[in-house]
């Protein structure tokens, strides 16, 4: 256990800390930056270089870029006047606790622990490439359909929703007719909707 | 405390205040960083077991964290596609203002 590690987990919870905390989500966004690219450099001192390089690549660099987009795109880059904690943030607080001290006391307090290894483990390139395409080639096919399923799937729920089905849901009903200001004649329903469309 | 008791305690750390940031703060945004952090929390226990558990060559918890962060990233697009679809429909991405599934 280095002194650089310890030193790398206090940082990476000092920007967890600041980004569950900063009233700007801007801020946020950037401290969770600082955090992901804290926990990479602890994969890094703990021989796991590929999950490292990993989770620079998808969380620094895709990830935190996806939230300030968000961010932006919510119009919430600036910070709010009024309070940013939930109405039952207490209840919350206690529940994290609890969940902290069961877990601290249970990794305290295990006698189920392995002992450490002689010597670090390797993980090469190689050898990670060996085992995604012999016996891991199932899961890494899955993992490529759900992907392709969750893009697509973002991309139409994120999708603008364009004339068609706001006039189709909005123009049917009579509260919506009876607030056009001139009503249209009967049989004109297509061509309203091509209009508002 | 041995080196992997030290990864499991920063490990709940990062857990607990993921939860306290999901659990308390009002933005939807905020939310979905603070499951990101608790997603991460549990990839740094399955990189530390794997690192001083008794069979790394196995690469068993090395490969779950591989898949671990293809299933973060799939839940980070759907879930901000989904607060953009929420503020766009509501005008706004306050939680507490979000209560009915009625759209």
């Amino acid at each position: 256990m280095s002194l650089f590690l310890v030193i790398t987990f206090v940082v990476t919870l000092l920007a967890a800390v600041a980004a569950m905390s900063l009233r700007n989500l801007v801020h946020c966004a950037l401290m969770l930056a600082i955090a992901f690219s804290g926990i990479a450099a602890a994969y890094l001192q703990l021989n796991a270089e590929f999950a490292g390089f990993t989770e620079i690549l998808v969380y620094v660099g895709a990830i935190a870029i996806l939230i300030v987009m968000a961010i932006l795109l919510t119009r919430s880059g600036e910070a709010p006047e009024k309070s940013v904690l939930t109405s039952g943030w207490l209840a919350g607080v206690v529940v994290t606790v609890m969940v902290f001290t069961t877990l601290g006391w249970a990794v305290l307090n295990s006698t189920a622990l392995p002992p450490p290894p002689v010597e670090a483990p390797q993980a090469t390139v190689k050898n990670i490439g060996d085992m995604l395409m012999t016996r891991y080639i199932l899961p890494l096919e899955i993992i490529a359909l759900m992907l392709t399923a969750a893009m697509i799937g973002a991309v139409i729920i994120a999708f603008k929703e364009d004339g068609k089905s706001k006039s189709s849901q909005g123009n049917e009903t009579p509260i919506q007719i009876g607030n056009q200001p001139e009503p249209l004649p009967a049989g004109s329903v297509e061509s309203r909707k091509e209009g508002v469309a | 405390m041995t080196p992997l008791q030290v990864c499991l305690l920063f490990s709940a750390l990062l857990f607990a205040t993921g939860f306290a940031g999901a659990v308390t703060r009002r933005h939807a945004i905020l939310v979905l960083i603070g499951i990101e952090l608790m997603l991460n929390a549990a990839n740094v226990n399955l990189i530390a077991f794997w690192r001083f558990g008794p069979h790394p060559e196995a690469l068993t918890g090395f490969i779950f964290v591989l898949f671990s962060m293809a299933l973060a990233a799939a839940e980070a697009a759907v879930g901000l596609a989904l607060v953009i679809a929420i503020f766009r429909h509501k005008k706004t991405s306050n939680l507490d203002e979000v209560k009915d599934l009625k759209g």
